[in-house]
């Protein structure tokens, strides 16, 4: 599988990833920590995070699988959503809760 | 890296703003690994008539490719707000 499919399988198997720079726990950017806070913050308990930092190929990658330039970047249901300054404005307008509710409802 | 303020001004003038605001705020980053490689960090707030009706990712792509190679070299990290003349 070469990268671009193997991005297309994680993102579309799994309902909420975030590429981020390190771990939720240890995150080594502060776009990376705030998309994590945002998402904790939605209530969501888990979420599947790649450490970008981990794979060049992936940090390279998933760029060219969304057409962007930077991370973080979130996908939900396999669709791209944006990175921490997309997040942050869906969280204070609400409209990111109520997208992560439909994936909680849907699981 | 003082001119990369100006480059950005004058690539940004394309999509001609309204309003224009851009905080170098490489400073609080100096010393962390993303600083290592030179490229500075910003937070970008621009009012433009042409974000009117586009998406947010829209207005993000726009941004991003008016930048052009700027992204990959003298800005490391970039906060964006991108705002319709209605929304202010």
């Amino acid at each position: 599988m070469d990268i671009q499919e193997a991005l297309r399988h994680t993102v579309t198997t799994h309902p909420v990833v975030l590429f981020m720079k390190g771990s939720p726990k240890f995150p080594q950017c502060g776009f990376s920590a705030r998309a994590v806070q945002i998402l904790q913050g939605c209530g969501l308990e888990s979420f599947t995070a790649i450490d970008v930092l981990a794979d060049p190929a992936v940090r390279q990658g998933i760029k060219e699988y969304s057409n962007w330039p930077t991370i973080p970047q979130l996908y939900v249901n396999g669709e791209f959503i944006g990175g921490s300054d997309i997040m942050t404005e869906m969280y204070q307008s609400g409209e990111l809760q109520e997208l992560i509710k439909t994936v909680g409802a849907a699981e | 890296m003082s001119d990369t303020l100006a480059i950005m001004r004058d690539r940004l003038a394309e999509l001609a703003p309204e309003h224009l605001d851009i905080e170098d705020e490489s400073a609080l980053h100096a010393g962390h690994a993303g600083a290592r490689s030179g490229g500075g960090h910003y937070q970008l707030t621009i009012v433009s008539a042409r974000f009117t009706g586009l998406s947010r990712l829209a207005r993000q792509r726009l941004i991003y490719s008016t930048l052009g190679d700027l992204m990959s070299t003298r800005i490391h990290a970039l906060g964006i707000r991108a705002l319709s003349p209605e929304e202010i």
